[in-house]
């Protein structure tokens, strides 16, 4: 649910549920997309192939 | 046949033993399916659910694998939080076991709430006054990490690893995983917690019920610290399980050890507290509502007060002991009872907090609610155990999960020539392996 979500009341038990829901999921998005963009810039660099 | 994708320095059964061994627990698997099929087309009047047991068989199975899986999540706290070291030997394993156990709770959960094409619904129409909505918040972000944490297992395959994109997006999640393990601890703590908050906050059930701190009663800790106590026990044992059936040695005595004695101490504190708990809220809590301890533990064909001794005393105090000693620790067979008796002791007390409540009577003119499960619950059950089962195999044969297992178990002379031979007619991978990191060592450490 998101606070434009017509269910979506600004209380603290709201804050609290989705903005831990919200935590997690953005740090497991942001530690993956840095990890795709770091692998392919290494890959495009020439790392972790025959010269690794 | 498939020797290219083994990890090279270890050694594993022909293919067609690997083949027949996924046979036949692969059969078992199937008629899990079947009754899972049964569950999703015909509906949930293939269970025996009634009106008091609105959860069937599988709340329990759904609780115990979410506890034995807590070996993942206290683990890694431990070998990226705490920085225990030696423990990165076995946390590849760790979270392999916790991968399964979680996916499986999803799974049995899918079943359980007889419609999965609605399962979304938690999330997006959610009760925010619901430990229950906290659990499948926690549960599926948690079984997130856990994907994460198994993927460049995956990608250490020593086919994939040849790909130069999917090394290095290894390397680089090893680099940052201690944030994901993290983020573990942090959902684990809450979904175990919040699974034993359910019980604790039913007032209408003395047999449940528990006083406690702000909105979480003490149950919250006690199933939290439960799980990290017992997880890593159940951790030991499928180690123990592996290696007796494989024949050989996969992780060093000191690493089992450690894990053994954090998880001994766990056990022992729990145990107190939980003593604790128990006659508090015979002596105070029960009473207030009307009862005495007895009234729970009698006049019913099951459940006498020996459930309470052998959870809280043989299957809790007694494996802790063992576990705290070095003499325990050492000693093959008192660790094998020990880690049996630490995780029966959970499955134990997770059945106890979600049947036992359901089936003691709450008004004076009700009788004892007794249950038994249809064969379709049964064989769903049983479903997530032939799936771990074969994922261990397939993970075992394929993957390096024991980073230890090649030194411990060195291959003879005449197959390391073997070996050179066969390296002679791959060039290009006798090159690689020149460049790859120690077996012992991870990418990111390499």
């Amino acid at each position: 649910m998101f606070p434009f979500s017509f269910e979506w009341v600004w209380d603290m038990d709201h804050i609290v549920f989705h903005g831990g829901l919200w935590y997690a999921l953005n740090i497991m998005g942001l530690g993956m997309t840095y990890c795709i963009i770091k692998a392919a810039w290494d890959t495009y660099k020439g790392k972790g192939g025959h010269n690794h | 046949m498939d020797s290219a994708l083994i990890p090279r320095g270890v050694k594993r059964c022909p293919t067609w033993q690997f083949i027949l061994g996924i046979v036949i627990v692969g059969a078992v698997l199937l008629w899990g399916v079947f009754a899972m099929l049964l569950c999703w087309i015909k509906g949930l009047n293939q269970t025996n659910m009634n009106t008091a047991y609105g959860f069937a068989i599988w709340i329990w199975a759904d609780l115990a694998v979410i506890a034995v899986g807590g070996g993942a999540f206290f683990t890694g706290f431990l070998r990226y939080i705490v920085g225990k070291d030696e423990l990165k030997n076995i946390i590849n394993f760790a979270v392999l076991i916790g991968f399964i156990c979680y996916s499986s709770a999803l799974l049995i959960l899918a079943i359980d709430i007889g419609q999965p094409l609605r399962g979304w619904f938690i999330f997006w129409h959610a009760n925010v006054h619901s430990m229950l909505t906290e659990v499948a918040f926690c549960l599926s972000c948690y079984f997130g990490v856990l994907c994460i944490e198994y993927l460049p297992l995956i990608l250490e395959n020593r086919q994939i690893d040849k790909v130069p994109f999917f090394h290095n997006l290894s390397h680089n999640m090893h680099e940052i995983m201690a944030v994901f393990a993290a983020t573990g601890a942090f959902l684990s703590f809450f979904h175990q917690g919040s699974l034993g908050g359910v019980a604790g906050v039913l007032f209408g059930r003395p047999f449940g019920f528990r006083e406690g701190v702000l909105i979480w009663p003490w149950t919250f800790f006690l199933f939290t610290w439960s799980a990290a106590a017992c997880g890593p026990c159940f951790t030991i044992l499928i180690t123990k399980i592996t290696e007796a059936i494989a024949r050989k040695k996969l992780v060093k005595d000191n690493v089992i050890e450690l894990l053994a004695k954090i998880s001994g101490w766990m056990l022992l504190t729990y145990s107190v507290a939980k003593i604790a708990d128990t006659w508090y809220w015979a002596t105070v809590t029960a009473p207030s509502k009307g009862f005495t301890l007895m009234d729970f533990y009698s006049n019913n064909p099951l459940y006498g007060i020996w459930i309470l001794i052998l959870e809280v005393g043989i299957c809790g105090v007694l494996p802790a002991l063992i576990l705290i000693t070095d003499k325990g620790r050492k000693t093959s067979f008192a660790l094998w009872a020990a880690v049996i008796l630490a995780v029966i002791g959970v499955c134990l007390n997770r059945w106890v907090m979600v049947l036992q409540i359901l089936a003691v009577p709450v008004m004076p003119f009700i009788s004892w609610h007794m249950y038994f499960p249809s064969w379709q619950e049964i064989a769903t059950t049983i479903l997530p155990v032939a799936y771990g089962i074969i994922l261990i195999m397939i993970s075992y044969r394929y993957l390096p999960i024991f980073p230890q297992e090649a030194e411990l178990n060195p291959i003879e002379p005449p197959t390391y020539a073997e070996e050179d031979k066969q390296e002679q007619e791959e060039p290009v991978e006798t090159q690689e392996a020149s460049n790859a990191p120690e077996p012992e060592m991870q990418p990111a450490e390499a």
